[in-house]
């Protein structure tokens, strides 16, 4: 045969590398497939409805065998079956969609939460129990995953094809999806939204693991300090333990149990305490004053940065007492800071 | 079957035949005569020119983008080089080439003649707002000399406020200008539709290429301000960091976003609703038939510029609005996309019991009609909210619309074009040649952008500049594709050039089409009409067009 080598080459790729769909890797991708393949469908029904009528009209009335029109006015019944039946079927798109949505940015209570910080141009993973990722990130199958994510500069937008999940990464706020992953696996990570010079770089892996896999990841690659303790540490360094010590003279509000919890601000609002109200707390306390308190917080805007945040409303969201905060969290910084007073730290 | 049974064209005795002396181009001579002109026709030409001039240079960014995408990896250009290829690719095409396109030549060209009026309202605004659209296109080309821009077409705060160095201002302001240019474009047609009518032209006799055109201009009107009202918010907010959209100084980044498409989505039906009036022109005339269901036609137009400017959070679907929000844009958005299927099964029904002829204006709408499907149910794709998530931002999106806006819109550009040459030259094109190029173009178009709804589904994201090996033969299908589809858009220029000297002499009416314009001489005069018609009849009334006494003689002088 005179195939050319090129040709053949390109041939045989074509054959082995065709994939006209991503694979399947979590529990809503055969959700989306399905919806999919509805609005495919309705694409070429309406392609060749359209083509049809076009096709026999061009032949039967084409001017050789039909010279002269015959004027037709139109007809009120066409316009309304034509106006209701696409109207039928896009309805039928939209609640389809609608359900699909709602599924996918709105998590199950169990599932487990990993934050995701995009900057130019990567991606960090911080698990909870401490295990830091760049570009890439280890998952379970069989567990909701729950990503709870921010942008330290621009907008980026986290994808996964093959979950067929995607997420816009905002910055200054707090954004999330979930998933469940269902085969082993790697598959792409994208950002989709252009976010500048080296755009098609912020590309990683998601490793799907069995769950014995994935325990055995866990406990092999972690730093060895939870994000909790991580926040600690930085609630001491930044004297924050001055304020918020929980005693009653205090001048900052008790911060135990505070997640999930209802608060009175002085500007007569109720708030329910999240990750994002935290994190606004912390970077503009004067609009996020505690009804009872003066608002003498300092802005920590600039001097923290969102994976700092992560950690604090980390170990803010595990604070249940402030038998800690009161008993081993001295810094010298603090002691000098605030001198004993009645009711101040013991030695 | 004889040549005569299967084309309408009726040309003049070409041996005695001459392109009437007096008409608008030869009306006055020199440079000046065109620069200084208030005729709404020279201003079209003056257009015609000039977008044709930004299509080729945006068209060479597009080429460029394939050349890069030809392999995986960031071999061809730089990645800030690349990047500037699609965000001058994208702002040429949409805010100097897709915005004016038909309106500003076609539409300025024939709405005035289509109404029975001697010109536009304000001829001295027409003129001014092709002198901003230049001012415009030179501040584009001259940010492109100075090392162009690269935020993307969208122009996304922060990274165009505060992360880039390249000149975000400079672009900005060049389609602030711009804007401006469509916008006295639009108050223009307004006016004159409203107040400019001949005498039994009643709105509903009006041609639907003119109803088209004015629900364009009302969303011309109404969404381009807000498009230079976010536009300067970046430009101060870059110069000064007045914080509108910094949320470190309590600004929200996401509003730029809703301010821009409050504009740019409303734009796209700016773009394609002019398109849709020729698209009626043409298939009644090459069907010798009404169009079917004028009146439906007619307001379906109105009915996409009223729901166009309730849709724009449909491109905001996954940058966390409210669920709520989402919901009700996403019905919305299928809302809208209803009076498209309207149109599209009319104009198939103008067909029915026709007496119907395959020219080149036809060819290209029938290409218009089955890209243009195509392009309008994969838009149900994203607007239907879960789907959304997977599609949004990838090469599916990038598919979409350039089915819509090359798809649709440049066909019906292409259409009109071919259709009205005659009129506006006085020459017929070479129609063998011009049938091919309609054919290759559609050829090429499918193979460009077919294998990006795959890419996309695939999970390509646009704007990359390097990609995961897998995806190449798609990316090798669709650049090949894009070399066809050049070739088929550089016949038309050069045969159309070739007619303005070489072209049969056209006549009058050569298609025996039934609009005003094609009962006045080609080229026209500079007034249109020695006398004010009187409309007596329907549009499309092809019983008027038989029974007409013909008292214009065809050849003058």
């Amino acid at each position: 045969m005179g195939i050319s080598p090129v040709l053949w080459q390109f041939l045989v790729k074509w054959l082995t590398n065709s994939a006209l769909f991503p694979p399947e890797a979590s529990t809503v991708a055969p959700w989306m497939d399905s919806l999919y393949f509805f609005l495919l469908g309705m694409t070429a029904t309406g392609l060749l409805l359209v083509g049809a009528i076009i096709t026999i009209f061009s032949l039967r009335y084409r001017r050789s065998v039909h010279p002269v029109a015959t004027q037709i006015e139109g007809s009120t019944l066409l316009e309304a079956t034509w106006t209701i039946i696409p109207l039928g079927i896009f309805l039928v798109a939209f609640v389809w969609g609608a359900l699909l949505y709602f599924r996918i940015y709105n998590p199950p209570v169990n599932s487990m939460n990993i934050y995701i910080v995009g900057k130019q141009w990567m991606w960090k993973a911080e698990h909870p129990g401490g295990q830091h990722e760049i570009n890439a990130l280890h998952v379970p199958t069989g567990q909701p995953v729950q990503l709870t994510m921010i942008s330290q500069d621009v907008f980026h937008s986290f994808s996964i094809p093959a979950f067929r999940i995607k997420r816009e990464v905002i910055p200054g706020r707090y954004s999330t999806v979930w998933f469940e992953a269902t085969t082993p696996g790697e598959y792409h990570l994208f950002c989709t939204q252009y976010c500048g010079t080296n755009h098609s770089q912020m590309i990683g892996t998601i490793t799907v693991l069995s769950p014995d896999d994935y325990k055995k990841w866990t406990e092999e690659s972690t730093s060895g300090m939870s994000l909790a303790q991580n926040g600690e540490r930085l609630f001491a360094s930044m004297g924050c333990n001055a304020c918020h010590s929980g005693n009653a003279a205090a001048r900052g509000p008790s911060l135990a149990g505070v997640y999930g919890s209802t608060l009175q601000l002085t500007n007569g609002s109720q708030v329910q305490v999240n990750d994002a109200y935290l994190r606004d707390a912390i970077l503009n306390p004067s609009e996020h004053v505690t009804a009872g308190y003066a608002p003498i917080m300092p802005t920590y805007q600039g001097q923290i940065s969102e994976d700092g945040l992560i950690d604090l409303v980390e170990y803010l969201k595990t604070l249940h007492t402030n038998y800690r905060v009161q008993q081993t969290l001295t810094t010298p910084e603090a002691d000098q800071a605030s001198p004993p007073r009645s009711g101040a730290v013991k030695p | 079957m004889s040549e005569q049974d299967n084309t309408i064209l009726r040309l003049p005795d070409q041996s005695t035949a001459r392109v009437p002396k007096k008409n608008f181009i030869t009306a006055e001579d020199g440079l000046l005569s065109w620069l200084l002109t208030g005729d709404h026709k020279r201003i079209a030409m003056l257009y015609l020119i000039s977008i044709t001039v930004f299509f080729f240079i945006g068209g060479a960014f597009a080429g460029l983008i394939r050349l890069e995408l030809l392999t995986p990896q960031p071999d061809l250009v730089a990645s800030d080089t690349y990047n500037k290829f699609f965000t001058m690719h994208g702002v040429i095409m949409v805010f100097l080439f897709l915005v004016p396109s038909v309106p500003a030549t076609l539409g300025n060209f024939l709405i005035p003649i289509m109404l029975g009026a001697r010109d536009l309202a304000f001829p001295k605004i027409n003129l001014l707002s092709w002198y901003l659209y230049v001012v415009g296109g030179v501040m584009v080309l001259a940010t492109m000399v100075l090392g162009g821009v690269d935020t993307g077409w969208t122009f996304t705060t922060p990274l165009s406020t505060h992360y880039l160095n390249t000149h975000v201002v400079t672009t900005a302001m060049a389609i602030f200008v711009a804007g401006f240019s469509s916008i006295f474009t639009g108050l223009n047609f307004i006016v004159t539709i409203h107040r400019m009518r001949c005498p039994g032209m009643t709105w509903f006799r009006m041609p639907l290429f003119v109803w088209a055109h004015y629900a364009a201009s009302i969303l011309m009107v109404l969404g381009t301000p807000v498009l230079a009202i976010s536009l300067t918010l970046v430009a101060l907010e870059r110069l000064f960091g007045i914080g509108v959209f910094d949320p470190t100084k309590g600004g929200d980044p996401l509003l730029f976003q809703h301010l821009f498409w409050f504009y740019s989505h409303p734009a796209v039906y700016i773009m394609i609703l002019p398109g849709m009036g020729v698209i009626s022109e043409v298939i009644s005339t090459f069907s010798r038939k009404r169009v079917f269901g004028y009146t439906a036609v007619a307001f379906s137009s109105v009915a996409i510029a009223l729901f166009g400017f309730f849709v724009w959070e449909h491109h905001m679907f996954i940058m966390g609005v409210s669920n709520y929000s989402a919901l009700v844009f996403s019905l919305l958005t299928m809302l809208v996309a209803v009076p498209s299927a309207i149109k599209i099964f009319n104009w198939s029904f103008t067909l029915q019991k026709g007496s119907i002829t395959f020219e080149t204006p036809m060819l290209y709408a029938f290409g218009f009609m089955g890209l243009f499907t195509i392009g309008g149910l994969t838009g149900v794709f994203l607007g239907s909210l879960g789907m959304d998530i997977h599609l949004t931002e990838t090469y599916f999106i990038v598919a979409h619309f350039h089915f819509v806006m090359v798809g649709g819109m440049l066909m019906a550009f292409l259409s009109g074009v071919h259709f009205w040459w005659p009129k506006m030259t006085g020459r017929m094109y070479p129609e063998t040649l011009s049938k091919m190029a309609a054919v290759v173009t559609f050829i090429g178009f499918n193979l460009t952008f077919l294998p990006q709804f795959i890419l996309g589904y695939l999970g390509m994201p646009r704007r990359y500049h390097a990609y995961p090996p897998e995806f190449q033969i798609l990316n090798v299908l669709s650049t090949a594709g894009a070399t066809v589809l050049g070739i088929g858009y550089m016949l038309p220029i050069l045969y159309l050039a070739w007619s303005l000297k070489y072209g049969p002499v056209a006549g009058d009416n050569p298609w025996q089409a039934t609009g005003l314009e094609w009962q006045i001489q080609s080229p026209p005069l500079t007034e249109n009409f020695t006398e004010i018609p009187i409309m007596d009849h329907e549009a499309y009334d092809y019983d008027w067009l038989e029974h007409k006494t013909k008292p214009e003689v065809t050849t003058v002088g």
